[in-house]
Formats: C-alpha cells, structure tokens, sequence
C-alpha cells in the first residue's frame, strides 16, 4: 500500500512548481515533506506562504496519513 | 411604500423582511480601493439599500483600468476614482449617503476615517494597504471584508468579526508579517483577468451583506481560494497564530506600511548553524522578544524585551549587532525591522526560532 498524498499549490508557488498538483510519497510528517520539497524547487525555501494539511491551516508539524491533501498557500494583494 | 417597493424582491425572501432591510438603512461601510474589486462591490452594497458607503481612492481612471474596473468609462479617464464612483452611486440611488474620500489610506488619516464606519470592505491592490486596513480595524475592532486576487484566483475571507472570548481573528493569523519587495509579484507584473475580481469583490459585497443582516454564515475563520480557470473554491480554516506582532495605536502610528519603498529594511534571517556561529562573536547582542510567560528560559541572551514592550524600550538597546529570537521566528522578524528602522547596525532573526534551535541534535 502506497503512502500516497495529494500537494496542491495556489496562486504564484505554481511559478516554482509549475504544476498545480502533485502526489508525494514516503513522506512521514509535514516537516519532512517542506525539505523534500525545499530540496526539489530551491526558490520555495524563500516564499512566503502556508501550509494546510485537508484544509486546516497548520502551525506545527504533523504526521501524514495516506490519502492527506496539504495545500500551499501564498498571499495575494491584486485587486 | 416607495422603499419597501424598491426592495421587495429581497424582503421577501426567508429571514429577511423589514428587520434586514432596516439594518442595511442603517449601515454604513467604507470601500477602500475603487478598483478591480472595489467596482463591482459598491453598486451591489447601494442596491441592497446600505445607508451610507464611504469610497476611498487616491488614483485616477486609466485606459489598462476599463477591462475589470466596469464601473468607469472611457470619459472618466484621468478623474480621480472615489468622486467618480461617488457620483454613479448618487444616480443609482439619491438617498444613500456618499462620502469620497479622493486620497490613500495612511496610518495617519486610517483611525479617524474607519472609525466612522461599521465595517470595510478591502479593494486595494497592495500588500501595504491591506495590512494598514487590518492593523486598524483590529484597533477599531471593526470587522474587515477582504478579497485580493492574483492572475486566475482569488481570495476572500471576513476577519475581526467581535467574539465573545479572547480576540477575533485577523489578516495576520494567516498571513503575520508582509511579504518584502520581489517575494510576491505585484499585480500589474503578473497580470489579471477581469471577471476574477468582478466575481471576488461581488463575494466580498455578499459577505457584508450577510454580516450587516445577520443573515447565514460568514466566511470568518475560513480563507476561500476561488480559481476561475477550473471553476472550484477551495476552502482552508484557520485558527489564532499564536506569534502575530501586538499592535497598539503607538506601533501603529509610527510603522511603515509602505513595504514598496526601497528603503524599507530587509532582515537576514539566519538559520541555527550560522546562529551558533554569530554568538560566538565577542559583540553581538541576543535579544529574546518573547513575552515573559513563554518557555523554555534559556541561558544564551543578553536581554529579553517582549515585543509587547519593544517599541518604548528601542533606545535601551545598546550599539552592537542585534540578533532577534522569538518561538517560532515569526515575531523576531517584525521586532528586527523595529529595530532596523531607528539604527543604522546589521540586525538579524533566527529563522524558525527557539523551535528550530531545540530541534538540533544535541539540545
């Protein structure tokens, strides 16, 4: 059974991702998961943006469960 | 009867009546920014029958404007946008109050103007104005309707609704300090579709409509994404952020909320092995900005000055290079730029704080 969660990144992070989605595996918490993706898109450890984990904001790390969906969200000041 | 016929197709509705229509009567709501989203939020708010709207906008109607800005025509080209729109709102309905206020929202001027207002709906297009809104709003303890966009996605969310206990939340439970120049693109470099912010400020108008009346249940606690280009919201709570900087009127009149400005101090934040090695340096001075009942102590400052005391005790600190540290390396970074902006000494903040320094091996 894959460890399999959903990363869904808002607004200009896709800039630095390029993509809107992706899944990520083998990754046990929510710590874990930011070096991962730090390691992988370098311009991320600058950004500024939050971290929800199946749509509740997060402060702190958290442990991931198969099937999670965290969410990366950057402010927006257009108008 | 005249009144009642104007609005009957909404007092009619379920929970509505004269009681909602009465409350809207006697609202009065400012709109700062008359822009993407300010446009399409101030007809809706004088068509629900709000009594009063107060519209703030120190620019003019340009060319590039007209595609998401549907409330000007090419004729308004050059005039300044709040006396425009106060006009158009003048011959949509005679009797509602209209105030122009046809200059920028500053923290010298922002406590007397939304102090005359229940609430505000935000339609700037600025990081600066919009943490200048909230910061007064959270003084004003007004509640503060938010949109913003950027390229095919929005953003609404209602903050500093009154609560029974503790403190409402607020822009900076999401978003704590304001990003620096270059870290997020502004809108006029990444571009944005009209209907986005036609469809985000309608949203935000909804909301104060729903707030003034009572009426369902407001996006408070919730931040809502909507993108346009795959037509789906996407719905993220939040909760309190336990490391926001405290504002008082003080800090709030002194701050610099232009973030645009080039001069505008940019704190290096150095992560735990370059801290490890900064201390070492006969002349640099810890500072511990966290307030008194946080734990752990720790042994390695030179002082602790809670944030909450920071901005009387600036003078106190003495001539040396300056490291912040807070819990989590949020507040540390507000407190250095605090600090940067009366001196002239490199001042830095421990990335991720007390947190990231007990998480290395061996503490």
């Amino acid at each position: 059974m894959c460890m399999q969660i959903e990363l869904l990144f808002f607004g200009s992070l896709t800039d630095i991702t390029t993509v809107s989605r992706l899944i990520a595996e083998g990754m046990s918490d929510t710590e874990q998961l930011k070096k991962y993706l730090e390691e992988k898109y370098p311009a991320l450890r600058t950004a500024k943006y939050f971290m929800a984990l199946n749509q509740q904001m997060i402060q702190q790390v958290h442990p991931l469960q198969p099937g999670d969906v965290v969410a990366f969200m950057p402010p927006f000041s257009g108008g | 009867m005249l009144l009642n016929n104007r609005y009957i197709r909404q007092m009619i509705l379920p929970g509505f009546g004269q009681a909602a229509q009465e409350k809207l009567r006697a609202a009065k709501v400012l709109i700062v920014g008359m822009g993407g989203l300010g446009c399409p939020a101030l007809p809706y708010l004088a068509g629900a029958g709000v009594g009063t709207i107060g519209i703030m906008d120190g620019d003019t109607v340009s060319l590039s404007n007209l595609h998401r800005q549907v409330l000007f025509t090419e004729a308004d080209i050059g005039s300044n946008k709040a006396t425009v729109a106060a006009a158009r709102l003048q011959l949509q309905d005679a009797e509602v109050n209209a105030a122009a206020y046809p200059y920028l929202l500053t923290n010298q001027n922002a406590l007397d103007i939304i102090g005359q207002y229940d609430l505000v709906v935000d339609g700037t297009d600025n990081f600066a104005a919009k943490y200048l809104i909230n910061d007064a709003c959270v003084l004003l303890k007004k509640p503060f309707i938010y949109g913003a966009v950027s390229r095919f996605q929005g953003q609404v969310s209602v903050f500093n609704i009154p609560v029974a206990e503790g403190r409402p939340l607020n822009y900076r439970d999401l978003f704590p300090v304001s990003p620096r120049p270059g870290e997020i693109q502004r809108c006029e470099e990444t571009g944005v579709i009209g209907v986005l912010p036609g469809i985000i400020g309608t949203m935000q108008a909804a909301e104060a409509v729903k707030l003034i009346t009572g009426l369902g249940d407001l996006l408070y606690g919730r931040l809502m994404n909507y993108d346009v280009l795959q037509a789906c919201s996407y719905e993220i709570r939040f909760s309190h952020q336990p490391e926001i900087p405290v504002i008082d009127q003080d800090s709030f009149l002194q701050m610099k909320y232009d973030f645009d400005c080039e001069e505008e101090a940019d704190i290096p934040e150095i992560n735990v092995a370059e801290f490890n090695r900064l201390v070492q340096q006969p002349d640099i001075f810890v500072l511990d900005v966290r307030e008194r009942h946080e734990y752990p102590p720790i042994d390695f400052s030179d002082a602790q000055i809670p944030m909450s005391e920071l901005q009387e005790l600036l003078e106190t600190l003495p001539e040396k290079e300056i490291c912040v540290i807070c819990h989590q390396g949020i507040r540390s970074v507000y407190a250095a730029q605090l600090i940067r902006a009366r001196r002239n000494l490199p001042v830095y903040s421990l990335k991720g704080g007390l947190t990231a320094y007990f998480n290395q091996p061996g503490k």
